[in-house]
């Protein structure tokens, strides 16, 4: 095998929302354009497109508005998922549409973020799209956020409304803001690329790096790698031939911590314990499975595990509840009745559970919450929740990747909502 | 050009190993959609690593055009052989043959169309609830848009506006009788990754993706390999040239690329610094400006 250098290229995971008219398709086209990322053909097909909707400039929006009905109308109605890289790293932009009747995709889109951008147009500073937008930021915990104050040129390059932004933005942020989460404020003109991959030099008065310098410097996946050690598994392989007879392996991804040989570890929920006897990747034994690694795990005992438990570190057991309070966005058109099962999925395991109260719903824009007696898209709702089989969940603030949950609607089958433990 | 951009980012293949056995779990009898291309070889070897020591729990299934490149079908058989993984081919000619779809006409006739009939056959006819294939979001805008699991109704097609929200790491597969699921374990991976990996895992690939001299005529301006299977226009003149393929599909649909390169590494070189996007030499989406959108709502992958 080709020695491969230890460094391998780290990949960041970007999550962008707005409205057609704050300059986001303009900022994802800019950073596209001056990393070398578009082809040539891809910018004549968006050249021609243009032309045939009678516009005179090169609309950038339709590099992401991948579908017959968002070039329609001119709307991107979904997630589209965009790929470049410079010679530090990899980025995948999750970019969604950024009105209120799009906050589930805005959610969804934010769920795979590092780090999330917030652009705010100079003109028209902190608008109540801004507030939600941080707001998804804060749910999610994302723990760096970079706020782009864009159409700089717009507003002659000046120092001051850039801090009036800025200063205010802080005040609605640190409402709820947690101690962990970063924010910072970038001055960007995207049509003139000023601070988007070169520092400006006609904003002497910002000291800070360009946009691309603080991405290609930001710590991905910062949160899970010091967490606990959890580890769901997937599925169990048993191979059954001579050289593997007795094998028993348990297939996973190490959704946070890490594993090494020797530990002793809890088998979740029933509580039985062993330790690892070996951890392989794929014909490698490796002495340590760290944070998102996909390895599979033998124990030292012949003990049950099937698909849906979890190994956790012994000593540092989460606690199998069957009452979860949570904080949920509704994600489908059919609202939620308290009446229905929902079936819940965390990690690999599914569960049949029922929502017992709504407490408040909140309006990410003011903060407010009122009593609600059902749950509609794209709320977002502070609730309480009956399970079936206990769940061994952390509080998403502790531990994202075991803190989160979707509901699925047992008929239906859609995915209706996500959840985060509190 | 940096070293890094010559490695593959290896948290990328513990996400489509992490999907690939979610489809196991997930579902009753998935199969691997093998088309013999860089991304399909790609998809089989991430399931053996997956399910190792055991043996990948699925079959390739190959839909056969009967217009492929000789090179590519004895690569499969080749690929089959050593790995022991089980092969399943549904042939295009049989659905000509049985009156279900009819050939096209004229310069530009292809099979690429015909094939979603077969694929719709082949899931029915072998009960496939889930077909994992090599697709990937940076090929195409459409593709762009699609999901990791991508539900299909009972005829097999996409409904882009109506798709399940996939958030975090969450998979849901289930679906109704008669309803199957598309697999994309690299989903999030460029045309630049699945090179490095190839690099890096030392995969075999078909020889006509190296550089190699072929008779070919030059039509619309791009590169056209001359086979029993395109239109001969007696004004067009054949040329021989030293080509490669970028992409790997029917002899009737891929184009060729004027290239040198004779190895991975200067391939990757020449994707680095290639100005024409992976699907620029794609007859069958030059069709339309939403080609590949319409085939997937017809049942394409």
């Amino acid at each position: 095998m080709v020695t491969v250098n230890k460094k391998t290229v780290e990949v960041l995971r970007i999550a962008t929302a707005g409205s057609v008219d704050d300059g986001k398709s303009t900022l994802i086209g800019r950073l596209l354009y001056e990393t070398n990322s578009i082809t040539t053909d891809k910018l004549e097909a968006i050249h021609k497109a243009s032309q045939r909707k009678g516009i005179d400039f090169i609309d950038l929006s339709l590099l992401t508005d991948g579908l017959i009905a968002e070039r329609e109308q001119g709307i991107t109605i979904d997630v589209a998922h965009i790929y470049f890289q410079t010679p530090k790293r990899k980025f995948i932009i999750a970019d969604s549409p950024g009105h209120v009747e799009y906050t589930r995709n805005m959610i969804t889109g934010a769920s795979h973020a590092d780090v999330s951008v917030i652009l705010v147009d100079a003109r028209h500073g902190i608008l109540e799209q801004t507030h939600r937008h941080y707001y998804i930021a804060h749910l999610l915990r994302i723990p760096q956020v970079i706020v782009c104050v864009n159409k700089m040129d717009l507003m002659g390059y000046e120092e001051t409304p850039f801090r009036a932004i800025q200063e205010k933005f802080t005040t609605f942020a640190s409402q709820i803001k947690s101690d962990r989460q970063q924010i910072q404020f970038i001055p960007i003109s995207s049509l003139y690329g000023q601070n988007i991959t070169t520092r400006s030099d006609k904003m002497s008065w910002f000291n800070g790096p360009s946009l691309l310098e603080v991405l290609e410097q930001m710590e991905a996946h910062p949160k899970e790698s010091h967490a606990q050690g959890r580890f769901p598994v997937q599925y169990i392989i048993r191979p059954r031939n001579d050289e593997f007879h007795d094998f028993r392996g348990y297939a996973g991804r190490v959704s946070s911590g890490s594993f090494k040989v020797g530990d002793a570890v809890t088998i979740l929920p029933s509580q039985r314990t062993s330790r690892i006897d070996k951890i392989y990747q794929f014909d490698q034994k490796i002495d340590q499975a760290n944070t998102r690694q996909s390895v599979v795990i033998t124990l030292t005992d012949d003990v049950d595990v099937s698909r849906g438990d979890m190994l956790v570190k012994t000593g540092e057991e989460p606690v199998p509840v069957k009452e979860i309070n949570a904080d949920v966005c509704w994600l489908n058109a059919e609202a939620m009745t308290g009446s229905k099962t929902y079936l819940l999925q965390s990690g690999t395991s599914l569960s049949k559970a029922k929502i017992t109260s709504i407490k408040y719903v909140k309006n990410p824009a003011t903060l407010e919450q009122t009593p609600a007696p059902a749950l509609n898209m794209n709320e977002i709702a502070r609730v309480q929740i009956k399970t079936a089989k206990p769940i061994p969940a952390d509080t998403y603030d502790e531990n994202p990747s075991n803190g989160s949950f979707i509901l699925v609607d047992e008929y239906s089958n859609n995915t209706v909502a996500v959840g985060f433990v509190v | 050009m940096s070293a890094l951009q010559k490695s593959f980012p290896r948290d990328l293949e513990d996400e489509a190993i992490y999907i690939l056995r979610e489809a196991a779990a997930q579902f009753e009898r998935p199969a691997i959609l093998f088309s013999g291309g860089k991304d399909s070889i790609t998809i089989v070897r991430l399931a053996q690593k997956a399910f190792y020591p055991g043996k990948v729990p699925f079959p390739l299934l190959h839909i056969d055009t009967g217009h492929n490149f000789p090179e590519t079908i004895e690569f499969r058989d080749w690929l089959v052989k050593t790995t022991g993984v089980d092969l399943l081919v549904g042939y295009v000619q049989d659905d000509i043959d049985a009156g279900r779809v009819t050939e096209e006409k004229g310069k530009y006739a292809s099979r690429n169309t015909l094939q979603t009939v077969t694929l719709l056959r082949m899931i029915e006819e072998q009960k496939f609830d889930a077909c994992i294939g090599g697709a990937r979001r940076d090929e195409e805008k459409a593709r762009a848009k699609e999901r990791i699991f991508s539900v299909r109704d009972e005829f097999g097609q996409w409904d882009a506006k109506n798709q399940r929200p996939e958030l975090f790491d969450f998979l849901n597969g289930r679906i109704k009788p008669g309803e199957n699921v598309r697999v994309f374990p690299i989903s999030n991976w460029t045309e630049l990754d699945v090179w490095n990996y190839i690099r890096e895992e030392e995969l075999a690939i078909p020889s006509i993706y190296f550089t190699h001299e072929r008779d070919v005529v030059v039509r619309d301006g791009v590169l056209w390999p001359i086979s029993d299977f395109i239109y001969r226009d007696p004004e067009e003149t054949v040329e021989r040239r030293k080509v490669r393929f970028r992409t790997v599909g029917d002899m009737s649909c891929t184009a060729a690329l004027a290239s040198e390169a004779n190895s991975l590494d200067t391939i990757i070189d020449e994707i680095i610094s290639a100005t024409l996007s992976e699907r620029g030499t794609r007859l069958d989406d030059k069709r339309a400006e939403a080609a590949m959108e319409l085939r997937k709502v017809s049942g394409y992958f």
